[in-house]
């Protein structure tokens, strides 16, 4: 049948490379509302580091600076999120969806020159002998290295929020910011800090739409990449391995949407290419509906704004 | 050292003087993008602000879509603007935006060639329903199962937005063009066209509606339980049940309304100035319209001169296309400035700044 | 004479509007009680977050051991020594204990390590804590041994406790102060913030009297009777409310076999309630925080529904109805939280007067609403309960907190209830605005209402209640007349003791 024709081993290393850009962006977001703030402003910061990335990456030859690039272009986006909702205490729902249609305008500004050129090739990272490995070789060991850093990450800040002090001070500004500053911690320093690492973030994972999984700019191209890296952080109820699990899903869902066009099946490609989105809130509705455990683990200072009074 | 203080009350002048200033502020740092754009930021100001009305030579062509490209924004912004003073957030009114117009040109597709004084309200009403079933499922999945009322709706755009591809290219297809996505010309089916009502204005029934929707916001929020309800319910949930509120059908309500609206003006659009089931017929005017609800201060009248001041930056933005080659995108950044620098001003409404003497021992 | 541990000379500090310390110097020993007594808004917190760091002093300064002391941030304060227990826990629900220890630590040793050092010293001190416990799943008083300890661990040479008995039942109160007499000898100085007098003659060996903001004397608590210590604090001769009594009425309000799941994973579920409210009868319903008392008035006011038999008013099965339809048939409630509950904060006093008005005092015809009406009503409501504001288009946050509960509690008075129920009617109440509500709920009651009275306050239960019972866990206690409780017994009915011997309803 159809599905036959899938080779399950490429099936599995295009999941990782579809999975990689929403992962990203979705453990960057996850920090930030570990420290309670939410940022809803993850697709335009994702699409301004799809744009730097490719801008950089072009005129530099070098896709790794491409993404440094990257990075540092959501982290400056996320900067002016900080100084709205820190500084200027305002709304940050509000401040969140102004970023993301700021930033959506801003790249379509900025990348308009740059349609329809190629960008240079990332690497793949050579394993050696491990991609010889029947099946896991060419499943897990043929990736770029930004794979295995998205993985990396998600180790670091599992450790980070779980065993360091810091992580543990964050935790405990999202939790409880009243406390927190009663306590002597710098509430808004930690916050600010935590908005610039979700910035970065962001950008990596749009630099990995533009310069890897497309790899191309267009206007818009993240077509909602980061609204359902949002969702994802819900789905792991801001537990970082279960981000990765639910980025994988996710993955799995888009590339087996993207073989089932390519084999042809007989429903139109519009139906097809709408399961991602079904499938992230149809998630998301699973993990709200289970109140308890989902709702225990959301940072109890999360969205509301600190003022200290004294 | 400088601090900020907490105002007593917020400040009435700020939240009137703010939005202006913004604007003013947006003219300026537009101004200088468009000089690094290497344009002259005078005569694109000029362009995209004044010359729409005033303009001798394309004045009469420009002056018409201020009233077209506004009364969209305005009818979408306004159920918006409720359900944002009730701390609901439905952003997703560009996908019932969509489905509105869907529906409206299904009833008309359905109906053609015949004629019929009743087709038009039944697209009208189409129209609303489908925004307004298209709206319920945040609302649903929200009171049902607690799920973030922000993400599905946004979520919703996309999903939407692939279903009008599927309907352009399949279903609505003008059978009568083969090879061509589309569906038929709804300007050419009398009883279904939603014509200019006053020739030269831009006055069509998206229009009408949009005024009704004004006056009809405005004494529900000052005068009716329901305004009182909802405003309660967005400052204070807690007091808003001990007042009696049930927060289930307060997101009922306010997801039904800014869907309703949000789906008419589909419908108004796709039987007058769209035309057509286009896969490029959602020009954004559902994302817009949440600059134009916090522009307008989620107050009606404030929404109306917010309409028509971002109605007037699309027109601007297609004549600087035209006449400056300037990007279509800077005016989406024009836009988003905008929001920014309301935001960002909008802390001396509730705020002061005050220069402390900090005596240290 | 002890040797001076802490001195403070002419510490003054402004916020805009209010002088909140005015030229204060106190000195405190080593090893010594130190009460600091006063109202709230006396100026006793400003005071002590200036000693730990957390707000500067405008004008004076302090000294610790001799040298300049001048701490800019807590850590300062911790580093020398000076260690505090917040009134409102300054503890993270989602971190297990050792965690919330560590946090309040300045170089706390690897949690392991740490979790081993909280029990033992836990142990020397006779509280009992489990380290890995979620903070979040404890008991008011296990969450003050967690501040407790958390502070021990650090070998304070002073220790700064804000209002730390207002959650605790008499028993875990004689525990804490064992363990403050024992930290006492061992050379731990301690101040000790309250306005429960007799407390402080127990506990403390000099007191510093604070009122207006502005120092008014130090003295030795012991001498001084708790009267003359009221007077000192409050300035002025307070009386006491009338209540001339009377025999109990009909039944009105009757709650049965009550039975409510919390769906806050922290929350309190309630188990069984049942009692009666006659009419002119004050139920005073004690407790310590967190035992239920927010979840009772929820479902009394109607805010959560519940069976309809297990709520009857006037023999009416009303468990199934909302708030309005009860305000309709004269049931009016006023919840313990003012600002964000019981009003709301950005909105004007007409506004709120249509908060629970709307429907029982027909505000709004056809869903149309009468502004004209509503303003007239909230005038009313400032003019007969004395609350001090410029007018009804005032903010509801903009006012103090007496005036704000003198207003809400009006509300609900003017809507004529047959049964009102209210949680913590004076809780951050100054004393002239605390005895004017207590006073309006008692003229209530002689005029044939049904006041049930749900408070953390025993002073304040004793003094207005007919009868009473206590909330623990969840469930509560048998009715019984208050006349001639004691406290060791009122005590013993907090702490959970279910099977004194009830004293038959209806006997009375």
């Amino acid at each position: 049948m159809i599905l036959g024709s899938i080779n399950p081993a490429v099936l599995l290393a295009a999941l990782m490379v579809a999975a990689t850009p929403i992962l990203l962006a979705a453990i960057g977001e996850l920090v930030v509302e570990k420290a309670g703030v939410l940022n809803l402003g993850v697709e335009g910061m994702m699409i301004m580091g799809a744009c730097i990335g490719f801008i950089v990456a072009v005129n530099t030859g070098s896709p790794l600076i491409g993404f440094l690039g990257a990075a540092l272009g959501g982290m400056a986006l996320s900067l002016l999120f900080a100084l709205l909702t820190q500084a200027l205490m305002t709304n940050q729902v509000a401040s969140g969806l102004a970023l993301t249609l700021f930033g959506l305008g801003l790249t379509a500004l900025l990348g308009q020159s740059y349609v329809g050129i190629t960008p240079p090739r990332t690497p793949k990272l050579d394993l050696g002998p491990l991609s010889d490995i029947p099946f896991l070789g060419r499943a897990l060991f043929t990736h770029d290295i930004v794979v295995y850093l998205s993985i990396a990450l998600v180790a670091a800040v599992w450790w980070f929020l779980k065993y360091s002090r810091a992580g543990m001070i964050l935790r405990a500004v999202g939790e409880n910011h009243d406390a927190a500053h009663a306590l002597g911690y710098h509430v808004k320093r930690v916050r600010v800090l935590a908005i610039m690492f979700g910035g970065a973030c962001a950008g990596l994972g749009g630099a990995y739409l533009s310069l890897i999984r497309v790899p191309q700019w267009t206007e818009g191209m993240t077509v909602g990449a980061g609204w359902i890296a949002l969702a994802l952080v819900v789905f792991a109820s801001w537990r970082p391995w279960r981000a990765l699990a639910g980025a994988y899903l996710f993955g799995g869902v888009v590339v087996l949407q993207l073989n089932l066009q390519a084999a042809g099946v007989k429903i139109p490609v519009e139906y097809l290419s709408m399961s991602p989105y079904l499938i992230t809130i149809f998630v998301l509705v699973l993990i709200s509906s289970g109140k308890a455990r989902g709702s225990l683990n959301a940072p109890g200072s999360l969205n509301r704004p600190f003022h200290a009074s004294n | 050292m400088i601090r900020l203080e907490r105002r007593k009350e917020p400040s009435k002048f700020w939240r009137i003087a703010n939005p202006f200033l913004a604007v003013v502020l947006t003219m300026l740092a537009g101004g200088a993008m468009f000089a690094a754009l290497g344009k002259d930021p005078v005569a694109a100001i000029r362009l995209i602000f004044f010359d729409p009305i005033f303009s001798q030579t394309f004045g009469s062509y420009s002056r018409p879509q201020l009233l077209i490209k506004s009364a969209p924004l305005i009818l979408i912004a306004i159920g918006l603007a409720i359900g944002f003073k009730a701390n609901i957030w439905n952003i997703g009114a560009e996908g019932q935006y969509i489905i509105g117009a869907l529906f409206g040109a299904g009833v008309a597709l359905a109906f053609f060639p015949a004629p019929g004084w009743y087709i038009f309200p039944l697209m009208v009403m189409a129209g609303a329903f489908g925004g307004f079933l298209w709206a319920m499922i945040p609302a649903i999945l929200k009171t049902r199962f607690n799920t973030n009322e922000i993400l599905v709706s946004l979520l919703l755009v996309y999903v939407a937005e692939r279903i009008l591809a599927a309907m352009a290219l399949g279903l609505m297809r003008n059978p009568d063009i083969p090879g061509f996505p589309g569906s038929r010309d709804l300007r050419r089916y009398e009883a279904a066209h939603n014509a200019e009502l006053i020739a030269n204005t831009g006055i069509h029934w998206g229009v009408v509606a949009a005024l009704i929707a004004v006056i009809f916001a405005y004494v529900m929020m000052t005068r009716h339980m329901l305004g009182y309800q909802v405003q309660l319910a967005g400052q204070a949930p807690r007091a808003a049940r001990f007042g009696g509120v049930s927060p289930a059908r307060l997101v009922v309500i306010c997801l039904g309304i800014s869907g309703a609206l949000a789906g008419l003006a589909g419908m108004f659009e796709v039987s007058g100035p769209g035309g057509q089931v286009r896969i490029e017929f959602a020009s954004g005017y559902g994302f817009t319209a949440i600059i134009v609800a916090f522009l307008g201060r989620l107050n009606p009248f404030g929404i109306v001169l917010a309409g028509l001041l971002l109605g007037l930056t699309y027109i601007g933005g297609e004549l600087s296309q035209m006449i400056l080659q300037l990007p279509g995108a800077a005016i989406q950044v024009f836009q988003g400035m905008l929001l920014f620098f309301l935001l960002a001003l909008d802390f001396q409404t509730n705020y002061r700044l005050r220069l402390t003497r900090g005596m240290r021992i | 004479m002890r040797k001076t541990l802490l001195r403070l000379d002419g510490v003054s500090k402004a916020y805009p509007g209010v002088l909140a310390n005015d030229d204060i110097s106190f000195e405190i020993g080593i090893g010594q009680m130190h009460a600091l007594l006063g109202e709230n808004g006396a100026g006793k917190s400003t005071l002590v977050k200036m000693i730990y760091g957390l707000v500067q002093p405008d004008k004076g300064q302090m000294t610790l051991h001799g040298q300049p002391f001048a701490p800019a941030q807590p850590s300062d304060a911790r580093q020398n020594g000076v260690a505090m227990v917040f009134q409102h826990f300054s503890l993270f629900d989602a971190l297990d204990v050792a965690e919330n220890v560590a946090l309040g630590m300045e170089n706390p040793p690897p949690l392991r390590d740490l979790a081993r050092r909280i029990s033992t010293v836990s142990q020397d001190y006779g509280l009992p804590l489990d380290p890995s416990r979620l903070v979040g799943e404890l008991s008011a008083g296990e969450r003050q041994r967690v501040e407790i300890i958390r502070c021990l661990l650090q070998d304070p040479k002073l220790l700064i406790m804000d209002e730390p008995t207002s959650v605790l039942t008499p028993q875990e109160v004689e525990i804490l102060f064992r363990t403050l007499r024992q930290l006492s000898s061992e050379g731990t100085a301690i101040l000790y913030i309250s306005h429960k007098l007799e407390e402080i003659r127990s506990l403390c060996d000099e007191a510093t009297i604070l009122r207006g903001g502005r120092k008014v004397a130090t003295c030795d608590p012991r001498q001084k009777s708790a009267r003359e210590l009221a007077e000192l604090m409050v300035g002025q001769v307070l009386t006491p409310p009338e209540r001339p009594s009377k025999p109990k009425g009909k039944v009105l309000l009757q709650v049965d076999k009550l039975s409510l799941k919390s769906n806050n994973p922290f929350g309190t579920s309630l188990k069984e309630i049942s009692f009666n409210l006659h009419a002119g009868e004050v139920l005073g319903i004690a407790g310590v925080a967190g035992n239920g008392q927010d979840e009772l008035l929820l479902v009394l006011s109607g805010e959560v529904p519940t069976p309809s038999a297990q709520v009857r008013l006037r023999d009416e099965a009303i468990g199934h109805l909302g708030p309005n339809a009860r305000r309709k048939r004269g049931l009016a409630s006023a919840p313990e939280e003012r600002l964000g509950h019981a009003a709301a904060p950005e909105m004007s006093l007409t506004q709120n007067a249509l908060l629970s008005g709307a429907l029982a005092k027909g505000l709004a015809q056809g869903g149309f609403i009468d502004w004209g009406r509503t303003e007239r009503f909230a005038r009313d409501i400032i003019k007969r309960f004395d609350v001090r504001t410029p007018g009804p288009h005032v903010l509801a946050r903009a006012l103090s907190g007496g005036n704000l509960q003198k207003f809400v509690i009006g509300r609900e008075i003017e809507l004529r209830p047959d049964v009102i129920v209210v949680n913590q009617p004076t809780w951050g109440v100054d004393a002239s605005a605390a005895a004017f509500i207590r006073q309006a709920l008692l003229d209530l009651a002689s005029a044939g209402a049904g006041v049930l009275v749900i408070s953390q306050d025993l002073d304040e239960l004793l003094e207005v209640a007919d009868s009473f019972a206590a909330l623990n866990e969840g469930r509560l206690t048998a009715v019984r007349p208050a006349k001639g409780l004691t406290v060791e017994e009122i005590g013993l009915m907090m702490g959970g003791a279910h099977d004194l011997t009830p004293v038959q309803e209806g006997a009375a």
